[in-house]
């Protein structure tokens, strides 16, 4: 059985500094966008996308856990902050603050279901878990069932940013994406994180070592959770509405395939996953139903021929850790 | 009461679409190691192909219910033997990452083409009408529906557990290397179970084109409702999936009368209470 990743290359003090010039240079890159000419709206949505696609890949790549139900958090979350903010009129930072909270609470009891069953039974239970959420959306009263909750007042963040200008906006959901990254790469870097990857590789060697798996992969479930939850949040600023779609399973596919593109079990490859696929849909938009073909045939193409993704394939490549 | 029968009656219909879609997912599951999402696209490519088969060859309802799970089950294998044989030995959530694909392509093609609305296939001249059994009426077809899928899982049942290709497969399952070395075909075995899981799924949309219309996404909701029956009931035997398919049927039939708000979320929460109670599901083994 080969393992879903493929770095097996130690973290050396060298890849710790591989991986923070590049994080730098990531950052520098975002850090100028605005003077660019790049529509600032659609480098938002993907870095929500991306930060999403990370706390999934925290899942997967570190822990071996497959979850086909990470929209349930983004909507959870979503829907909770627009509604804080819109009918509760809290300001921003408190709204973004109910959101994470809403989605801690649903992963730790969706946690303690799923984490249950192994392999593929996890990937179906979380799926399904997600699915009787979606109903439970549709039928409720505060999520406007169809419509969704629209209109959100944007506000002042701290009191000061005024998030209805896009800069500023662009600012404050770029640092809210390095701040989530920067968590992810700390937790995959700590001895939790080794020992993730140790489950990962080998569970009953780990449980003979004398770890209590199910509560790493437990607690692995809820930092994903809820950070899949901040990037819920902080979208609904970028999109000003919440909505069905966030929870659909078409969504938690989404967050798979963007994740599977960059390489899973790469630290950088869901952003730059994100960007593909948000760019992508940008582009084939006027095309229908055929996005969502394209979207198929690249699954099958990276499953069958390209499993590293992006990012796997460079640092194999180059024999780093990225 | 009246209204109570027809609910049970719509609850053993969809308990029999469970049925014959968990039954093919543990087929596929225990030969080749994948959850098949691909599971509802190609139920709806057999609903599909018999509308087809009616409105561009004029053929009937009788001979679509035989070939539209052939034609299905071909395409199949020529799924298994393009792609999916490539990932043995791959870690499994390759196989469900693959088939999701799959399934993604398919509906996308058909929604590009039909739209979302329904297309109506109409019920066979010989099935149409009702009886009045006294106590309610049943429309012939739908009484028809949940009686051949009955057959047809007891069929499968008694041909996996009870014949000698049965044993060849349910020892393919535990050990194709050994099997293989009995001059036993296994790759073609492999090849010929995915066609028939994939067959049982496009005769269930068949069966469900004339209640349920013909549409793109028909599928797409059913198999995670599928899922949870599977995780229910767990893949460890035929029989297990054919009862829970229909208990679970016949369990959203009853809500859908005593409380229809919770009817599309009841098979879900069912889920979450056995995980609760009993993790390794209700047939038992441990994955």
């Amino acid at each position: 059985m080969t393992t879903l990743t493929d770095d097996t290359l130690p973290v050396t003090p060298r890849a710790m500094r591989d991986e923070m010039i590049v994080f730098v240079l990531m950052a520098l890159l975002l850090a100028a966008v605005p003077f660019t000419g790049v529509y600032p709206f659609f480098v938002m949505q993907a870095l929500c996308f991306a930060l999403l696609a990370c706390a999934f890949n925290l899942l997967i790549g570190y822990g071996g856990l497959l979850s086909f139900g990470h929209a349930m958090f983004l909507g959870t979350a979503g829907y909770c902050s627009a509604h804080a903010l819109k009918v509760w009129a809290l300001p921003p930072e408190l709204g973004i603050l109910v959101g994470i909270a809403a989605a801690f609470v649903l992963s730790i009891i969706t946690g303690y279901i799923s984490i249950r069953r192994q392999g593929i039974y996890f990937s179906m239970i979380t799926l399904a878990l997600s699915q009787l959420l979606y109903f439970i959306y549709l039928q409720v009263p505060f999520t406007h069932g169809e419509d969704g909750i629209q209109g959100i007042p944007q506000g002042y963040m701290f009191g000061v940013f005024d998030l209805s200008k896009p800069t500023v906006l662009y600012y404050v959901v770029l640092a809210g994406f390095l701040a989530g990254f920067l968590l992810i790469f700390r937790i995959i870097n700590s001895p939790f994180g080794e020992v993730l990857k140790a489950i990962r590789e080998n569970e009953p060697r780990a449980i003979s070592l004398g770890y209590r798996t199910d509560q790493y992969k437990f607690l692995a479930f809820v930092l994903s959770g809820t950070l899949a939850g901040f990037a819920g949040a902080l979208k609904v600023f970028v999109a000003q509405n919440a909505s069905l779609t966030d929870v659909h399973w078409s969504m938690s596919g989404e967050v798979v395939l963007m994740t599977l593109v960059g390489g899973l079990g790469t630290i950088f490859g869901p952003v730059v996953g994100a960007f593909v696929i948000i760019a992508m849909q940008q582009y084939l938009a006027g095309f229908g139903q055929w996005v969502t073909v394209i979207q198929g045939a690249i699954f099958v193409i990276c499953v069958l021929t390209f499993r590293r993704g992006v990012i796997g394939e460079i640092a194999h490549y180059f024999r780093r850790s990225l | 009461m009246q209204a109570l029968y027809a609910q049970l009656l719509v609850g053993l219909i969809n308990g029999s679409f469970y049925a014959l879609l968990s039954l093919g997912l543990a087929v596929i599951f225990g030969m080749l190691n994948i959850i098949n999402f691909a599971h509802g696209a190609l139920y709806m490519m057999g609903a599909f192909v018999a509308y087809f088969l009616l409105n561009l060859g004029g053929i009937s309802y009788w001979w679509a219910l035989l070939l539209a799970p052939i034609i299905v089950g071909i395409f199949g294998m020529i799924l298994e033997r393009t792609m999916l044989q490539w990932l043995t030995g791959l870690d499994h959530l390759y196989g469900l990452l693959l088939t999701f694909g799959i399934a993604l392509i398919v509906q996308g093609v058909f929604q590009n083409y039909f739209g979302s609305s329904g297309l109506p296939y109409a019920i066979p001249d010989q099935l149409k009408g009702g009886m009045n059994l006294g106590f309610m009426f049943l429309p012939i077809y739908r009484g028809w529906v949940v009686v051949f899928s009955l057959v047809v899982c007891l069929a499968t049942w008694f041909l996996i557990e009870k014949t000698q290709l049965g044993a060849y497969l349910r020892a393919a399952t535990e050990n194709p290397t050994l099997v293989r070395a009995f001059g036993i075909n296994v790759p073609r075995m492999i090849t010929l179970t995915y066609g028939l899981g994939v067959g049982l799924a496009a005769l269930a949309g068949v069966l469900s084109a004339p209640i349920n219309q013909v549409r793109p996404l028909m599928g797409a909701d059913l198999i995670i409702v599928v899922f949870a029956v599977v995780v229910i009931g767990g893949m460890g035997s035929i029989m297990g999936s054919i009862i829970t398919g229909f208990a679970l049927g016949v369990i959203e039939g009853l809500t859908k009368y005593f409380y229809p708000e919770a009817s599309n979320t009841v098979v879900f929460v069912l889920m979450v209470l056995v995980l609760l109670v009993k993790p390794t599901g209700l047939t038992g083994r441990a994955a």
